[in-house]
């Protein structure tokens, strides 16, 4: 008895003896030797004629791998299976051409980063250091960030909840489609414009810049945010649920309170901290209305602030070696603050999920 | 061109876990050979063993020979693609490519495998689609969507689609279960007029239809719960249901269990 | 559950005093409940309808002023006597580097998509879409940063090849000399940008596609490329339209990320490669410092035009979400 184990792949060995429903088939190293030929053909030619740019290295070397094995396999097998081919090739070198740039950002960031960032930069204002000089550090924007995001989650965490239940408990007709259009609408509202709103408000009941200022905006960015993600994971309670605590003659209001957000708040409590996460990391806003500060302001209503955001661009424009590895260090720390929020909303999702048996 | 399939010694894994085990039979060409059983025995597996559609579920295996006349369909330099183009198959539930004419939808198969002139697709489309007895139903609309049809209609489709390449082969996976009375019994009349051109193999939930449209019928069983399915018998029609050698197999068609 | 709701049952009806019937605290509950969220949602509307009004008064004082054309000059100068400002270039900016961004990403994301739905081995697959995410939540002004202090430096070979192999086609054709702060480049640093949301929108709609469909096109006898030719792309098309919309959105209204790398003019020139341009957001960061009273006017008049250039293509992108809803609706 033939013991074959069966994968959905080429097979790994031509064999001799063709019926009608085999045909020549190429060895399942294939795609490796082609890429390796690829690879070396290109760096042949590339030394040939001197050319400088490793991009330009690259691209010959996936355009010829793409020729190759289009080519090859159009004379081993047929044009089916080299489209086949080629289109799995397309997709790989997709994702090699995206991992590349990404992998870079965080490995520039991380050891860039990591240079200056230590216990006094994290504890320290730039209070009295030459913007081009070493030292100092963001103690004072990471109380601008905190202020800020705190007070803008406070304004659009219960905004945001309250319109989701009504979306999807209550909202039937106009007003609910209307509500339902703008929130996506508003989803999409860029940033800057967010702050240039604020601008205006503050332009016509002159107002001074402030942490709260920059809240203000940040909450528009958030609230519709909120509301997506928070009407999501209501509409997983189950009916039946709601159904049976109506039933036993709770009236709605309870109902929802006790039993649909319970039943949900894993959900609701990850779709907020991706919420803060996306807020997080917003410098607009804060360029326009809380102006940046040098200096520790814990108050949030009264005066200039700064934020790691806006510390970063801050550094950055300065344009000097301390203060771009000052901007990385910021730049290290305000992914890691992002990413950490990042993990902990899915664990908690992954944890609370509802168990709604898919 | 209709074919004799011979499985000998075949088994079919999920992961770690054997779905069938050891299974050997012949199915005869131009004839209508039904499997029935119990929930769970591993027909609608095995049926998919026979066109390399197993294999594709994440941790699909198997192991075995399935001799198609005298070409086994897991030899090793065997492309499962030209295996499925030879091997038909029609699904429990209709699944017309939705974004599809219904023209295009018997003619996907056709365009896969090569250029046809138009007036050549064409015909095959309306050769198919007669021979799934749907062209009067929808000849004046053959660029409307084939999700547009009614569920008999689009099970029907889907026959043309698969009957459009010519295969060898034509494999039902229940497909009645989704459709009401009057539909099932459009397909089981079509069923017995493709028999002719095709060796068909038709997995059932329903008893009366396997003894309706089948020549010879395959009994399926599994000792418990997580055991791997096996082949009880396999016989003519008429002496399964009237005079089966194995016990089991009386009871199941009898009604006592599954 | 059950027995959670069970403990949760009515509490005795609190003696309402105004009422006959015990329901009526919870009818007052209710009520109030009611309104105070759809009082949020109104909330919401009025904030949104407040963004439009008063973007659109402060816009009309700073273009009554204009002694340019708003729409047609070539400077952004408020401060000048007489005030002369205009959007050409940075409505020209903003366009062609989010028009650059899509044309690479768009592609690109759906291939990474696809390799995350069907070609990635299965252990691969779940943390890679994981990954995909987290990028997705990097902070533009990181960006920002890694564009113009790295990328920026890097991409100067790459502009040299083009301009000596595509020079030609103009859009190619370096003509001044400079490093590689061009509109081009705000185009790549946007496209690496927008690639996850695009990437993962695109992606859910690909692990969608019913099983049933695939297996239809497998039973015919397809390659791998010809399942997803026939029943992946077909179906996931309106959502990767969108997903590329919802990517372009985020593109045209991308502030820091354009705001490091650009060195601004006020120059419309088709030669991509060359350093200059501007984009609304960029501009409004460049500009916001130095502006006085009718210079941040004239900025909340540029980004009253940016406002509508993003609500008409997230509109755009939603209309094709909600069609495609009916229509897989209608289709289960």
């Amino acid at each position: 008895m033939s013991n074959v184990a069966v994968q959905d792949a080429r097979p790994a060995t031509p064999a001799p003896g063709r019926g009608s429903l085999s045909h020549r088939s190429l060895p399942r190293w294939a795609g490796a030797g082609f890429a390796v030929a690829a690879i070396a053909l290109a760096v042949g030619i590339g030394l040939a004629f001197d050319l400088q740019s490793k991009v330009q290295w690259g691209l010959i070397a996936a355009l010829l791998f793409v020729l190759i094995s289009y080519a090859v396999t159009t004379a081993v097998e047929n044009k089916r299976q080299a489209k086949d081919r080629v289109a799995t090739s397309l997709v790989w070198v997709c994702f090699i051409l995206a991992v590349i740039p990404l992998l870079s950002l965080l490995w520039t960031t991380i050891s860039r980063g990591t240079k200056v960032l230590n216990g006094y930069f994290l504890t320290h204002s730039m209070a009295g250091v030459p913007a081009f000089e070493q030292g100092g550090g963001i103690y004072h924007a990471l109380i601008g960030t905190l202020e800020q995001i705190g007070i803008a989650t406070l304004i659009s965490a219960p905004l945001g909840l309250l319109t989701a239940v009504y979306l999807v408990e209550y909202g039937k007709g106009a007003l609910a489609k209307a509500v339902t259009f703008f929130v996506d609408v508003m989803t999409g509202i860029p940033s800057i414009v967010a702050g240039l709103f604020i601008l205006t408000l503050m332009l016509m009941f002159d107002l001074q810049p402030s942490g709260f200022m920059g809240s203000l905006a940040l909450s528009i960015l958030m609230m519709p945010v909120v509301v997506r993600s928070t009407e999501e994971m209501l509409k997983l309670v189950p009916n039946e649920l709601r159904e049976a605590s109506l039933a036993l003659g709770v009236p709605k209001w309870r109902t929802i309170l006790k039993v649909v957000i319970p039943t949900a708040i894993g959900g609701i409590t990850t779709g907020f901290m991706l919420a803060i996460a996306r807020i997080a990391g917003e410098t607009a806003p804060i360029m326009l209305l809380v102006f940046g500060n040098q200096l520790i302001n814990t108050n949030p209503f009264d005066g200039a602030q700064s934020s790691l955001p806006f510390y970063i661009w801050e550094q950055y424009r300065v344009g000097s070696d301390a203060s771009y590895d000052r901007a990385w260090a910021a730049a290290l720390v305000l992914i890691a603050f992002v990413m950490i929020l990042n993990l902990v909303a899915r664990g908690i999702a992954r944890w609370k999920a509802p168990k709604t048996g898919r | 061109m209709a074919k004799r399939i011979d499985v000998s010694g075949l088994s079919a894994y999920y992961g770690a876990h054997k779905a069938i085990d050891d299974i050997s039979m012949t199915v005869e060409p131009r004839s209508v050979t039904a499997f029935i059983g119990p929930s769970g025995c591993g027909k609608s597996t095995f049926l998919r063993t026979l066109n390399r559609m197993h294999e594709v579920t994440p941790g699909g295996r198997v192991e075995g020979k399935v001799l198609l006349d005298d070409e086994n369909l897991y030899g090793s330099a065997v492309d499962p693609v030209a295996v499925r183009r030879t091997v038909g198959m029609v699904f429990q539930r209709p699944n017309p490519f939705p974004t599809m004419s219904i023209f295009d939808n018997v003619a996907a198969g056709l365009r896969l495998n090569g250029k046809f002139k138009k007036s050549e697709l064409a015909d095959v489309v309306e050769k198919s689609l007669k021979g799934a007895n749907l062209w009067n139903e929808v000849k004046d609309r053959l660029n409307k969507p084939g999700s547009g049809l009614s569920g008999g209609q689009q099970q029907r489709l889907c026959i043309a689609r698969a009957i459009a390449v010519e295969p060898d082969v034509l494999l039902m996976d229940e497909p009645c279960s989704a459709l009401d009375p009057i539909s099932t019994l459009a397909i089981e009349d079509l069923i017995g007029e493709l028999k002719g051109r095709f060796t068909i193999v038709i997995v059932t939930h329903n008893m009366q239809q396997a003894a309706r449209v089948s020549d010879r019928t395959a009994f399926f069983n599994l000792a418990a719960v997580g055991q791997p399915g096996k082949l009880i018998e396999i016989d003519e029609t008429e002496r399964i249901f009237s005079n089966p050698s194995v016990q089991a197999t009386e009871d199941y068609i009898s009604g006592r269990f599954g | 559950m059950a027995s959670s709701i069970a403990t949760d049952t009515p509490p005795p009806p609190a003696p309402a005093p105004a009422a006959r019937r015990n329901q009526s605290t919870g009818r007052a509950g209710d009520k109030i409940f009611l309104g105070l969220s759809r009082g949020s949602g109104i909330f919401l509307l009025v904030v949104m309808a407040a963004i439009a009004i008063f973007l659109s008064i402060r816009a009309g004082i700073a273009i009554s002023e204009d002694q340019g054309n708003f729409l047609t000059t070539f400077d952004w100068n408020p401060a000048g006597s007489p005030p002369a400002f205009g959007i050409a270039v940075l409505l020209f900016g903003t366009v062609v580097s989010s028009v650059i961004a899509m044309a690479i990403a768009v592609p690109i994301a759906v291939g990474i998509a696809l390799f995350i739905s069907h070609y990635a081995p299965r252990k691969l697959a779940a943390p890679l879409a994981y990954v995909v995410d987290l990028l997705a939540a990097v902070p533009s002004i990181v960006y920002g940063i890694w564009g113009a202090l790295f990328l920026v430096p890097y991409l100067g070979g790459l502009n040299e090849w083009l301009d000596s192999y595509l020079g030609w086609t103009v859009l190619f054709e370096k003509t001044e000399v400079g490093v590689a702060r061009s509109i081009f480049t705000v185009g790549i640093l946007l496209a690496i940008m927008i690639l996850p949301i695009v990437t993962s929108v695109s992606r859910e709609v690909f692990l969608q596609v019913p099983r049933m469909n695939e297996e239809a096109a497998l039973a015919l006898g397809a390659t791998r490329w010809e399942v997803i030719r026939l029943s992946v792309l077909p179906f996931g098309r309106s959502g990767v339209i969108s997903a590329s919309m919802l990517g372009l959105g985020r593109a045209l209204g991308e502030t820091m990320a354009v705001a490091t790398v650009l060195s601004p003019s006020y120059v419309l020139s088709l030669h991509l490669l060359n350093p200059g341009g501007g984009t609304f957001a960029q501009n409004i960061a460049a500009k916001f410092d130095e502006a006085n009273q009718l210079g941040r006017d004239a900025l909340i008049a540029s980004g009253l035009v940016l406002f509508v250039l993003t609500l008409l293509v997230n509109g755009a992108a939603r209309m094709i979400i909600a069609r495609r809803k009916e229509y897989s609706g209608a289709n289960a």
